[in-house]
């Protein structure tokens, strides 16, 4: 029997200029199959303008674990958002 | 459902206090209505559920096409013809999600297919019932399509990202094949008697199977319990099955037909509908795999799969035919 396609994973741009967004993934043997599959898994309703398609293997994620290490340090610095900063009223919209 | 009776290798639920640090967390998680993600951790209990659930899911979209597919070049129209493929299509997209949804739990899509084509795994029992009449494939969008979103709404809340944003996709689109449906019988209706009675007799034969969708109560089931707790499952078997009767007998009322159960009686008290008792016994069989056509459906699957064979190799080697030419050029201009 011959070998389970690889496994893609599929990111769509949809209609008003936004990013390609990750909307799922599927099994194609090569990238222009992928694409062709993806137009008709996931673009039956004209949600998208742009694919990407990437191979799942060629991903590589943050571990679940570290979500501590990697992301902890950045909660402290509340400076970061501008509501940290107390304008008066009278300086106007800001 | 199209997951009927989903086994949890539970004997009972465990409380908070009986469990591992690590799985305390977990259920903590799961009780905040947090999403639990592919590589975090989970019980394996909870991770093979999920797998016989959402395998079971995908099997029954596709296994689903079947009954459907018998109409699309008998159908009435072009244009209900156009309609038809749509909706079919629809049900493979839905299936492929939900294989998607399966993999990220550590199941491969071959073993999901061996499954289903082995015999092993099982799909909902609605889709071993035959496509007799054109009435049919409106009953069908009607009603089997309008239980099956009674059940994948509450979905969309189950406490596993892939599982709950497969079903946001796929209740976006299933409301379009409940209204197909309905309108193909209302049309049918008000067309010659012999038309309207061809819409009753497909009533008649797809009620009970509808209401078996649902599954056995489970009230007192320990699975159903533990699904709860991992929050797979939102709501009971019967409370979902009084939803739906709820709903459908006006619907059924509109269309001019009667629902062909002598006990059905609306009940002010409860504000909802009493209603008879599927046979058990026929839904026990059909998913044992005696129902009507469960052995055609069978072949259909495993006919399409291997008659694909050649395909799927073909495909197979153009892209690694292509793949080592790419390197070859590589080598070639370096």
């Amino acid at each position: 029997m011959s070998s389970e396609w690889p496994l893609w994973e599929v990111f769509i741009r949809g209609q008003h200029g936004l990013n390609h967004r990750h909307v799922g993934s599927l099994h194609a043997p090569d990238a222009e199959m992928a694409i062709n599959n993806a137009r008709d898994v996931y673009t039956r309703r004209n949600e998208g303008v742009s694919i990407w398609v990437v191979r799942s293997a060629d991903i590589t994620a943050s571990a679940p674990s570290e979500k501590g290490p990697l992301f902890d340090p950045s909660n402290s610095k509340v400076y970061r958002h501008p509501t940290f900063f107390d304008i008066p009223d009278e300086v106007g919209h800001m | 459902m199209y997951a009927q009776m989903v086994k949890t290798d539970a004997a009972r639920v465990k409380s908070l206090d009986e469990m591992e640090p690590q799985e305390r967390t977990f259920q903590e998680r799961v009780d905040q209505g947090q999403k639990i993600e592919p590589k975090e951790w989970m019980p394996e209990g909870y991770r093979k559920t999920l797998i016989r659930q959402i395998s079971q899911h995908a099997h029954s979209e596709i296994v689903g096409q079947l009954p459907e597919g018998n109409w699309i070049t008998r159908a009435p129209t072009l244009e209900r013809k156009a309609i038809l493929l749509a909706k079919v299509q629809d049900e493979a997209g839905h299936g492929l999600y939900l294989y998607c949804a399966a993999e990220t739990l550590g199941v491969s899509r071959d073993e999901m297919y061996e499954q289903l084509h082995s015999g092993k795994a099982k799909y909902s029992s609605i889709f071993n019932y035959p496509t007799l009449t054109w009435a049919d494939i409106g009953a069908i969008g009607w009603l089997v399509d309008g239980a099956a979103i009674m059940n994948q709404v509450p979905l969309q809340r189950c406490s596993y990202g892939p599982y709950a944003r497969a079903m946001v996709r796929i209740c976006k689109e299933e409301s379009f094949h409940q209204r197909q449906g309905y309108d193909i019988l209302m049309k049918m209706v008000k067309g010659t008697p012999a038309q309207k009675a061809m819409v009753q007799d497909a009533l008649n034969r797809w009620w009970w199977p509808s209401l078996m969708m649902f599954g056995p109560s489970d009230d007192a089931s320990v699975h159903s319990a533990q699904s709860m707790a991992w929050k797979i499952k939102q709501n009971s078997n019967d409370e979902l099955r009084q939803k739906f009767v709820d709903q459908t007998v006006p619907q059924a009322e509109y269309l001019g037909l009667t629902v062909p159960d002598p006990d059905l009686k609306w009940n002010e008290e409860k504000g909802g509908y009493d209603f008879g008792e599927p046979d058990w016994e026929e839904f026990f069989n059909v998913i044992a795999g005696n129902g009507p056509c469960n052995a055609e459906r069978l072949d259909a699957r495993r006919k399409a799969w291997d008659d694909g064979a050649w395909f799927r190799d073909g495909l197979t080697a153009h892209a690694e035919k292509a793949a080592g030419r790419r390197a070859a050029a590589k080598i070639a201009a370096e």
